[in-house]
Formats: structure tokens, sequence, C-alpha cells
């Protein structure tokens, strides 16, 4: 029986939640700081086991500091200021429309992460309502809860041990609304994310683009455990990535289940150890003996009963999952393993010398670990963890999404204990008079606004939707009230678009405001509905829309289309000698490209045929002569 | 603590009892949290399973005691391991570097011990033997000059009874006043005494706490002969700045870097090592002498334009010696000359600094300094006004007669006036 549960973190279109600052992203900063994060006790006492992790690997963080959108707040240099009013409403008005109760007193807690990506050590986030739930085809999902927290820093690289961060993201406010595990399939799943994304869109206050929003799924089978999948952007990727942790959940328990068969038991894993370093003296493997001259150790670890389960099919191998742990936990580019072996240089003798060292039989497997003699330990200990792990089954863990659909490992899974009261933010009461005032101003959900543009536009229910799931709602009523047509603007916020964007052209550069002139001169009749397509691509490359409106705008007058004409049809005499009226349809084409909209189609057709009638008569007069 | 309607509520469930908060058709269940004093009386709060805390409004809840629930309290961090090597003290007055959250207030409250700081921190004790002891705890705002006696004496013994050095953490509010007090008080000091706070509290995996304790911790093995703040050089975690404790002001009221060097530069700073510059008095051996008098009847009064001359005459009457914050170079306004001349007059003395704190106070300039020149006024040279008044009350308690007031006031007794400014200090 699979189990998916969400969580879905969306960034509010407001300044940020603790501070002045704007929420824009930029790509200059003027300052930077290095930071060290220690992880801190609960106030039960506990230290959270995916902050210890982070902690054992001392790192430095490095934040740039851009002007623009970051102040002492988000340095950590200064407390937070009170919470941004505008983003608890826009989170209260989710969770009504998520059918959640709110609280009636918001606390802000401090979820400790010491990964860098706050300059405090922790994340500030509060639960804003409860208990809500969302219908889909495959049935009720609830929605356990609705959180308001800040967006953490964004990561703009590493290396040599020192993680960058950029400050204009940390302090975006973000509503995380997490599902409970009702979920069982992987298009429900699809199905719910694509909803609670259409809720939050219908607020009209979310901002859009590219890491805007992102999905954490969360996914256990019978028998399996739960499994945390971090950072899926890509709404069409997550039932494949559900489906893939569901194969390597069941592939894990057949592991175990084998391991058990074969009589391995997991207070015995991982216990042989031999430094073999000696054995590799000479070896023809450039890593290893690059590793060795450096100064670096080679370490073999036995596996007992593991010979055969090391190896396999991508994405389904223990091996893969042991060098991931040791890639997180140590900081070793990786490991080798008894199933790859002989290969990659490491010669049958020095293979049989690690068998040897470490006494191991034909149904027992090993790995071997080279770097730094501290790194190897750790990653010896990750790797005897990890293996012992897999006797039992699935192990509880964090893992990272990647652009393939495929996972790796993260970090343990964090605990309870990470939570602990942000006292310097005072708690916000939820009064009934303030929820009784957001429940009215509720906005109109996708489903209701797209019968409403049926009913009340009269446009189709195909271009309705279009508009309302992926073109600008509002932008298209305003263009309407304007006076254009409601097909036309439709037309021209969808399909026209989408056409744009395919040939390559700026889209972004035809914001609401563009669009919006757009608009209001094709309402005053300073340009046509077919030279529309012409005029976005002329703003999209750049240009003002008053110059491209003198040279393209204006409708064409019935002269000039017949002047056209009357150079058209000569400039191919003999084509349409040949073909006589047959030549109309051709001859338009050309005429309405030379024209590039600016008239009617009924009108040009209409001048190009009696145009056309009067120069195969006067042909026929010449001829008789 | 609950208090009214919440506590009718609660009827005397303590918090940290598992419970059920029945309202509405909905069930919160979790661990009953402490009610900051701050807030209203209408909501309880429940730290919920998944760790968030909500408030629930009391109105129609009903509240349920869950059986069998393990209490969970707080655990104490472990003791710090024991070291060999050369020994440093640590003594504990309190402050935000040795602070947690307090349930009860729902604010940061001076809560840790030396010994917990330390155990917070088990590295730092690769450094030295470090022997943690608290002397008092309280927040910086509240120290008084009875505390900068018992600090006094209890610094003097730990250095005569073979510490290397001497490291006190301390609040940051008023941790310059305790440096200055501690540098005039301390005779015959050989040794490395440092002071040493956060600006965010420890608590928080952010804290400079670490640190700062850490740079503090080395210098007080260094080669220093006096009182030191050591404190964030940047806003990076990177380098502490050595700050001489007569120089020294907190100026900014948040970021870690608050503490700088006035009219004249750090005495050096801390990363991985030590770097200190030839101002600085180096280590010697001697006994410390403890030379805790103080006329603590001395009131810092500053110029300002509207003040009160009243204000003054009343300080007058009740106090032993006016350390006066002038403006500019050292100027007050005319309607304060009667209340500072009958001060003069009095026996009382006044000593003038800036408020401008960069700079030297020059009378001789303008004819209103020369006034007060003449009517008898110590130039506090550059003198950082806090340090004046410390400095002062020193003064007080060990001169004989007037002059032997002016003389010390005008001598530098631990580095407090320095003869010549370079530019590059401002
Ligand atoms: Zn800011």
């Amino acid at each position: 029986m699979l189990r998916v549960g969400f969580e879905i973190h969306q960034q509010l279109d407001t300044r940020k939640l603790f501070c002045g600052c704007s929420s824009e992203l930029t790509d200059s900063w003027e300052l930077s700081v290095r930071r060290q994060l220690r992880a801190a006790r609960s106030e039960l006492g506990e230290v959270d086991r995916a902050a210890l992790q982070e902690e054992r690997r001392a790192r430095w963080y490095e934040y740039q500091v851009p002007r623009a959108s970051s102040c002492l707040v988000e340095l950590d240099e200064e407390p937070p200021h009170e919470v941004n009013m505008e983003a608890v409403e826009i989170a209260l008005q989710v969770a009504l429309l998520l059918n959640a109760t709110p609280v009636d007193e918001i606390h802000f807690m401090r979820k400790i992460v010491v990964d860098g990506s706050n300059t405090s050590g922790f994340q500030r986030t509060a639960v804003v309502a409860m208990d809500g739930y969302i219908d889909t085809p495959q049935g009720r999902v609830g929605i356990a809860t609705v959180c308001l927290e800040e967006e953490a820093a964004r990561k703009v690289g590493e290396s040599g041990g020192v993680v960058t961060y950029r400050l204009d993201r940390l302090g975006i406010p973000l509503i995380e609304i997490s599902t409970t595990p009702d979920i069982t399939s992987p298009e429900q799943a699809k199905e719910v994310a694509r909803r609670i994304g259409e809720v939050l869109r219908a607020t009209g206050r979310v901002r859009r683009g590219i890491g805007t929003i992102r999905q954490d799924i969360n996914v256990s089978i019978s028998g399996g455990a739960r499994v945390e999948i971090k950072g899926v952007q890509d709404l069409a990727l997550i039932p494949e990535i559900i489906r893939r942790e569901v194969r390597r959940q069941r592939w894990l328990l057949e592991v175990a289940e084998e391991l058990r068969r074969r009589g391995v038991r997991a207070e015995e894993v991982g216990g042989e150890r031999a430094d073999v370093t000696e054995l590799f003296g000479s070896t023809r493997s450039k890593v290893l003996s690059g590793i060795i001259k450096r100064g670096g150790v080679v370490l073999a670890l036995g596996l007992r009963g593991f010979a055969g389960l090391l190896g396999g099919e991508a994405g389904l191998r223990l091996g893969a999952e042991l060098a991931q742990h040791v890639r997180v936990r140590a900081g070793l580019g990786g490991l080798f393993h008894s199933d790859e072996l002989p290969a990659y240089g490491i010669s049958e003798e020095e293979v049989e010398g690690v068998r040897r060292a470490l006494r191991l039989g034909d149904g027992d497997a090993f790995v071997l670990l080279a770097g730094e003699r501290s790194r190897v330990e750790a990653g010896a200990e990750a790797v005897a963890e990890r293996a012992k792990q897999a006797v039992q089954g699935v192990p509880e863990e964090t893992r990272a999404a990647q652009e393939d659909g495929t996972t790796r490992y993260m970090r343990p899974l964090p605990g309870a204990a990470r939570m602990y009261p942000e006292t310097d933010i005072p708690p916000v009461e939820v009064s009934r008079e303030l929820v009784e005032r957001l429940a009215e101003e509720l906005p109109e959900l996708y489903e209701d606004k797209i019968e409403r543009f049926v009913r009340e536009y009269g446009l189709s229910r195909e271009l309705a939707e279009q508009v309302v799931r992926r073109g600008e709602p509002e932008l298209f009523e305003e263009a309407v009230r304007l006076g254009v047509a409601p097909t036309v603007a439709a037309t021209a916020l969808t399909m026209t678009l989408r056409e744009l964007r395919r040939d390559g052209c700026e889209v972004e550069r035809l914001g609401r405001e563009v669009m919006l002139g757009v608009f209001s001169a094709l309402a005053q009749g300073r340009l046509t509905k077919e030279s529309l397509p012409e005029v976005l691509r002329e703003l999209a490359g750049g240009a003002e829309l008053e110059e491209v409106l003198r040279r393209m705008g204006g409708k064409a007058t019935e002269e000039e289309v017949r002047r056209l004409a009357k150079q058209v049809i000569e400039e191919r005499g003999e084509f349409v000698r040949e073909r006589g009226e047959g030549a109309a349809k051709p001859l338009m084409g050309v005429l309405m490209s030379e024209l590039r909209g600016r008239a009617e189609g009924r009108m040009v057709m209409q001048v190009l045929q009696e145009e056309l009638r009067r120069f195969l008569e006067e042909a026929e007069v010449k001829a008789e002569r | 603590m609950y208090r009214g309607r919440a506590a009718e509520l609660l009827g005397g469930i303590e918090p940290g009892t598992r419970v059920r908060v029945h309202k509405g058709g909905r069930t919160y269940e979790g661990i009953l949290m402490p009610r900051s004093e701050l807030g209203d009386d209408r909501h309880v709060v429940v730290k919920l399973d998944s760790g968030y805390n909500v408030g629930i409004e009391v109105s129609g809840a009903r509240v349920e005691v869950v059986e069998g629930a393990e209490r969970r309290v707080a655990q104490p961090p472990p003791p710090p391991p024991a070291a060999g090597g050369r020994v440093v003290s640590v003594l504990g007055t309190g402050g935000t570097i040795a602070s947690r959250v307090d349930y009860a207030t729902g604010a940061v409250h001076p809560a840790y011990t030396a010994e917990e700081l330390l155990g917070a921190y088990p590295e730092l004790a690769e450094l030295a033997e470090l022997r943690a002891r608290v002397v008092f705890s309280i927040l910086s705002e509240n120290m008084r000059p009875e505390h900068w006696r018992r600090l006094a004496e209890e610094v003097a013994r730990e250095l005569n009874s073979g510490a290397e050095g001497v490291v006190v953490t301390h609040g940051t509010d008023t941790m310059s006043f305790t440096a200055s007090a501690l540098a005039f008080m301390l005779r015959g000091l050989g040794k490395p005494v440092v002071l040493v706070g956060a600006q965010r509290s420890s608590d928080r995996p952010s804290s400079d706490a670490y640190l700062n304790l850490r740079s503090a911790i080395r210098v007080a093995l260094s080669d220093l002969g006096e009182v030191v703040v050591v404190m964030h050089a940047s806003m990076s975690d990177e380098v502490c700045a050595v700050h001489r404790a007569t120089k020294v002001r907190k100026m900014h009221s948040t970021r870690r870097d608050a503490f700088r060097s006035i009219n004249s530069p750090p005495l050096g700073y801390v990363g991985e090592e030590v770097v200190l510059g030839e101002e600085r008095r180096r280590r010697s051996e001697g006994e410390v002498v403890a030379d805790t008098r103080l006329e603590e009847r001395v009131v810092l009064f500053k110029a300002y334009p509207g003040v009160s001359p009243e204000l003054l005459e009343w300080c007058v009457d009740r106090y032993r010696g006016v350390v006066i914050e002038g403006t500019g170079m050292g100027h007050v306004p005319e309607s304060l000359h009667p209340g500072i001349e009958r001060a003069l007059e009095e026996g009382i003395p006044v000593v003038m600094t800036t408020t401008t704190l960069n700079g030297r106070v020059d009378m001789k300039v303008y004819s209103s300094g020369r006034k007060l020149l003449s009517m008898g006024v110590i130039p506090g040279e550059d003198m950082l006004p806090e340090v004046a008044y410390v400095k002062l009350m020193h003064v007080l308690g060990v001169a004989e007669d007037m002059d032997e007031v002016r003389r010390l006031m005008l001598t530098s007794l631990a580095g407090e006036i320095t003869p010549r400014t370079l530019p590059e200090v401002f």
C-alpha cells in the first residue's frame, strides 16, 4: 500500500516577512561576510541528529549581501522586525481556501537548519492553520497544516569547504502546505499538487517563475519507511519520482529479505576493517595511487553475506547508496566495492589480497575507502551504518530530487527536536473579526473563474481554461474592460504568447504594463487584431510601443491596400495570367504579409479580387489587340 | 505564567504536561508550554508533536491531561571535559554570552553558568585548563560599582593563585564600564584580564559567543599585561579585535562588531593566532592588588541645547564629582556656568569630555572654553565620557586632596589618555 504526502512551498509576492526589504532577486552584491554555525540544543536539551551531522563538517559559509534586498536582519545582525501582516493575511486566505481552521494565536518557531541557508542557523516558521482538505477525482486528501515561514538564502556556489549563499532570497515569505499521507497513487499526487498550486495562484499574491514554488514529497510503502524527497520543482516529474521511489523501497525490502535469508545479522555488519594501504603500494589504479602519494590511506571494510548485492541496475545499487552516504557524511569522492572489482586499475591479485586481509569468503563483499585518514574513518562508519540498515529494510531519510527523476541521499530525517520558540517575535492573535473579513474577501477559485468566463464573456471552455490556468485572468478582464473583444484578448494572452515563446521571443518583456498598452491601442483602433502578433513580436524584441505603432500601426486605408494589391499583381503578371482568378489565394498571402496585419482580411481579399479581375480584363483587351 | 482566564481553564495543570485541548470539534494534543508574562490571559500554548507551538483561545475550550505520558524536562549540558595545561580562569557574571531562552518570560535571560557555557563548547578545553566559576549572574544594565569591586577582588585572587589569565564573561551593554573599573582598580597587573560577551545569545547556532570566547581564552594566554575587551572585529566569524579597556565603547546596539576602540587603534587581533601591537603592556610577574576604593557619588552629566541648569544644581547638591559630556571641543551652555562654578568652589571636581567621543577636548580655542578652564574645570583630554566617569570615582576614592585629583585625572593611569592621535583612528 502506497502512502504519499506533500509539502508545497510557495513564495508570496510581498516584501520580506520580518524586515522592510523587497523580495526581488538581484545579480549584484556589494559586501560579503563569512560565518560558521553550531547546533544548539532544543529547550528540552536534545540535539537534532540532522543538525549534528551538518555540524560535524565544520563548514564555512559565505554570504553575499545585496543592498537592494538585504539589511541587518538578513545578516543576523539585528533582531527580526514585526511580522509582515500582509503575508499573514495571504497565508490565512490560502488556509481558508483549503478548508483549514486558523489557529487562534500564531507562534513563530525557530526550526534549526545549520546547513548555512539561514544566517541565524534556524528558519522562522509558524503554523497558521490546521485540518483542511482538498478534493480530487481520486478522493479527498487532508491538509494537515498551513505554515508561514521565511525562505532560505540562495545557494550560489561551493568550493574548498566554503558554501556561498546570497541573502536576497532569505526572508521572502513562504507558505508551506502539508498534506496528510492520504495520497495513494502517483497520478493523484500530481492532481493534488496541481490543485493546491491553483489555489495559491488564485490569490493573485504569489510569486511566479522558476524556484518560486517547490514540492517535497513523502513516500512510504507497506513495510518500507517514510522517505522525504526534497526540492521537486517540476510538477510533471512527480508521478515518475514516486514510481521510482516505490521501486527503490521494494528493492530495499528484497535486499533485506535476501540478507536475512543469508543469515546476516545487523549487529555484526561492518565490523571487519583493515588498513590495506601497503597492499596497494604499487597499484595501477590512478585514483588509489594518487591518494597514497598524497599521504592518504586505503581502508577495506568487509560486508559478510553482501556478495552480489552491491552492484546491479542503475538507481537500485546498494553500492551507490553506500557511496552517497560516504560523500555526504565523510566528504569522500566515493568508494570501490567488490561487485565491480577487479576494474578501474585494481587487479585480481589486489582484490584477493583484500579478501585475505579481511578473511572473507565467497559470499562476502567489501568496500574500499581511500583518502585522508580521518575522512576514511568517518566514511567507514557511514558505510557500516548504512549496511546495517540494509538488513533491516528501508531507512527513514531525506533525499534530494534530481532532474532525471532519480534521488540521492541528503541527510537523516530531521527529528521533532529541531523546534524552539522564536522569542524575538511576539505571538500574533488571529481574531475572529480578521478571519471573518478574510472569508468574505476570498478570491475566486479557478474552476469558478473558468465557468464565469464562459458564461460572461462567451469564451469557449477550452480558451477559458487556458486563460485561467496558464494565462493572466486579471489582465484578460482588464483588456475586456478596455473594450477589446474577449476572444481576441484571450487568444493574445494564450496562443499568441505561446507561439512567440516557441519562436524564442523574450516574452518576459511583455509584462502587464506593456500588454495593457497594446490592448488599449487595439481598443482605440490604433492597430488591428491581425497585426497583434507582429506588434507583440516587435515589443518582445525590445521596441517601444509608440514607435511600433507609428511604423506599422494604424489601419491601412482601402486606397493603400488597392495600391499594394496592384503592385503585387503587376510584379507577378505572368503567374497571374497563367492562374487567372485562381491566383487570388497565393497572392493573398503575399499581400497580407506586406500589410503585416494592418488590414482586415475580408477587405483585403475583396480588394485583391477586384484588382485581379481588372488586371485580367485589361490583359485580355491587350491580347485581343 | 498563566493567569486570569487561561489559568482558570488549566486549573493547575503544570507546563510540561502532555494535554489534549478540545475546542470547536477539534483536538490539539501536545505539551503545555509556559506563557510569556507579556502574553494575554486568553490563550494557552501547546507544543504539537510536530514541534510547532500554537495558541488556543480559551473560550469554549476544554483541557484534558494525557495520562501516563512522560513529562519532559530540560536537561543540563554535559560537564566540560577535564584537561591539563596552562590555567585560565573563566569568571561568569551573566549577560547574553551566558544566556538562554527563559520560558517563563519568553525572553533571553542569563541562565547558563560558566561551567555550562564551557560544557556547550567542549573544544575550548583543548586551549587551556579552564577553571570556570560564577561570580554573579545579572544583566549588565543592572551592574553597579559594588559588582566591579567584587569582580576586581575575584580577578586578583585568581591571578595570584596561578592563573595565566582571567576571562570574564559579561553582558555587552555596560562591559566597557566594568573593563575600565578593573583597569583602574587592579594594581600591579601583569597578566591578561579579558572581558568577553556576545551580541547573539549562545543558544543560537549563529551566536558570536564561541569565536569571542575562544579568542578571549587565546588572549588570556598571550603576552599581555592589562585589561582588554575581546569581541568580533567584523560581521564575519573570523577575527576578533583586542581593545584596551579604557579606550573601548559599544557603538552599535545589535551588530557583532559593535565594540570599537575610540581615539586609538585596537591593541591587536585574534584569529587562529593572537597578534598584538607594540602599544600593549606586556606580561610581567608580581602580585596583583585590587584597590577597590571608589567614590560612588559621581555623576555623568550631558550638556545639550535646553538642558536645565537646575538639574546641574541638584547634582552639585548631592554628588562629590561631576563629569560633563560637553559639546564639541568641550563647551556647555552659559546657563550651566553658575552650577559649575559653585561645584568647583565647593571642592567638587568637574571633568570635561565630549559628546563627539572621537577627538580631544580643547577648551583654549573659544572664550567659553577658556572661561570654564579659568573656573578650574579639568579637561578630560581624549578620554571617553564613561571612562572619565569611572576614573573620577576611582581617583576620588584614592586621592588625598583636590590637587591630587587634578593631577591624577590629567595622568594616564591605564592608557585612558593618549598623548597623540593618529589620523587613521577616525
Ligand atoms: Zn532586510
